[in-house]
């Protein structure tokens, strides 16, 4: 009996499934949040190394609980809401960037059936709640009324619709393979697909260039180093979270990092072969899929650590320049090129509706 | 029991973000009440079974268009007191044609009946057995109606060019970055060394 199956058979057909999924829901966000407190203290650790310094080390055993005092100091301070603001819309801004970090995870599978809403636009749905993540910081911008914070705003809006635009293109050639836009078909068509041995699209010598093209991409779509130029603290103070305090500030931290874990996660999902092992080789399928997935987000989180430790900030409009004059005529011409291949070697005969 | 509570749901929010788009003194909070509206049709769509057309409602209208209309009302300095100023003289033309528009619509709403009228082509039923929605709205939209299809694009291309045409320009005295020459630019091509005699200068 599955899960949802048991609480229908004890609790009726509404509430059952309502509780079942409530609980479900709650599984997914909880470990989340930890997951979130324990990569800022990851982030810090990294950088610390990287710049040959101890990093947190104070609190808790090897500095562990920074992250859980940080988060408390910050929950006991005042709330300030600027006299000058547009106080509905300043204090609806956090809880919105909050609340699509986590409702974006309902579509993600963590190892063979292991997801909340198995989608079958679910790749849309990603694209969807990515794309709305951007009125979060607008909002915050304009309603802050300060400055610092409307430019952070624009600056933010700007650079997240310009990136959209060739991070669509890459998801396309994507789903051209597997044929899809369910995120468990994506990962199942990558089992075993170059040379029958390798799991993974990055492995296909056509969509490596997508895949490292995707990752710079979603840098720039998490507002992570070198794009971090809607908060550049040199030029912007903190740009768009200039005016926030206590946990209005917290919220927009913490859906910050909730959205770089999802990226994460869908970085493995659409390139590295999801809860797959890596190589279509029975003794690897032992270890359980969640192992595999979880391995290959910590991999792809200490990436996005080294590339914030390694690499100086962009210029406004040499960001700009990448994402379109290069990324985007790139990623188009390689969606028709990817076309092109499917369409030569056969692979669309198959699918459904083909004529 | 779920559907229905949705379908109130999202109809009634629908309607009052309508409402409150035409009403909000401030255009941010119109643009964001439209945001709103967007994303309940959205929710209506989904209630139909197109999931498809729902998501991509909210990838193109909220994710991009919504936000492009937020970034120019942001930017316009609008004077409050001079909007209103006009408001009563212009009160009278607002009035007739709003009151066209109403009869209008009362017209077409009581006099329709579905089925009569004008047909282009019979209705589809749901998608086959065995395809998703997305499948089938691919294998009809480039078959079927194909030609409809690649008007509207042509459509959209010629208004685009259109936009760019009214819109660029070349400024006289803007010195543009040339990334190209920027990059290729050497030590050997840029520095010199040169030796600058006592009392004299250096020949640059």
């Amino acid at each position: 009996m599955t899960y949802t199956g048991w609480f229908v058979e004890q609790f009726g057909q509404g509430p059952g499934w309502l509780l079942a999924n409530l609980t479900l829901i709650l599984a997914i966000a909880f470990p989340v949040m930890v997951g979130v407190a324990l990569a800022v203290y990851a982030d810090r650790k990294i950088w610390a190394a990287m710049q040959m310094r101890r990093g947190p080390n104070v609190v808790g055993p090897f500095g562990l609980l920074q992250t859980f005092a940080d988060a408390a100091k910050l929950f006991l301070k005042e709330t300030i809401i600027p006299t000058g603001a547009s106080t509905g819309v300043f204090l609806l801004a956090p809880m919105i960037s909050f609340t699509l970090a986590l409702v974006v995870w309902a579509v993600m599978p963590f190892d063979a059936g292991m997801v909340l809403a198995d989608l079958n636009v679910g790749l849309l749905y990603v694209f969807a709640v990515s794309s709305m993540g951007v009125y979060g910081i607008i909002m915050s911008g304009w309603a802050s009324n300060s400055k610092y914070a409307f430019l952070g705003g624009l600056r933010s809006a700007a650079q997240m619709v310009s990136y959209e635009v060739s991070m669509g293109f890459i998801l396309v050639s994507v789903m051209m393979y597997a044929q899809s836009l369910n995120l468990s078909d994506i990962v199942m068509s990558q089992k075993g697909n170059v040379l029958g041995i390798l799991n993974g699209n990055i492995f296909n010598p056509l969509l490596f260039p997508m895949g490292i093209m995707f990752f710079i991409t979603a840098l720039a779509e998490t507002n992570r180093p070198p794009f971090d130029l809607p908060e550049a603290e040199a030029e912007l103070v903190a740009g768009y979270q200039v005016e926030y305090s206590s946990m209005s500030f917290a919220l927009f931290f913490l859906g910050e990092y909730a959205n770089i874990l999802f990226m994460c996660a869908l970085i493995p999902t659409l390139f590295l072969g999801g809860w797959l092992p890596p190589l279509d080789w029975a003794p690897l399928y032992l270890i359980p899929g969640f192992v595999w997935f979880l391995v290959k987000m910590a991999f792809m989180f200490f990436v996005f650590a080294w590339v914030k430790a390694t690499v100086p900030r962009y210029r406004y409009d040499q960001l700009m320049r990448l994402g379109w004059k290069v990324f985007l005529p790139l990623s188009l011409f390689w969606v028709i090129l990817v076309s092109g291949w499917l369409m030569f070697t056969g692979h669309f005969a198959i699918a459904p509706g083909a004529i | 029991m779920t559907a229905v509570f949705a379908f109130y749901l999202f109809a009634v929010t629908l309607l009052i973000g309508g409402f409150l788009v035409i009403t909000s003194r401030n255009p941010v909070h119109s643009v964001l009440w439209l945001i709103v509206c967007f994303f309940n049709a959205a929710g209506l769509f989904i209630l139909l079974g197109a999931e498809f057309l729902a998501m991509l409602l909210v990838i193109v209208y909220v994710g991009a268009v919504a936000v492009l209309f937020l970034f120019v009302v942001m930017m316009l300095d609008i004077d409050f007191k001079a909007l209103q100023r006009g408001a009563l003289k212009n009160l009278p033309l607002g009035l007739a044609i709003s009151g066209i528009i109403l009869t209008e619509v009362l017209l077409v709403a009581t006099g329709w009946q579905p089925g009569q009228g004008v047909i282009l082509h019979e209705a589809l039923a749901g998608p086959p057995e065995g395809m998703t929605n997305t499948q089938w709205i691919g294998s009809q939209l480039y078959t079927r109606y194909f030609f409809v299809f690649s008007m509207s694009g042509l459509l959209l291309l010629a208004s685009m060019i259109g936009a760019i045409v009214l819109t660029h320009r070349r400024r006289i005295g803007n010195r543009r970055q040339d990334i190209g020459v920027q990059v290729a630019r050497t030590p050997a091509g840029t520095l010199g060394v040169g030796k600058a005699g006592l009392g004299q200068g250096v020949e640059l």
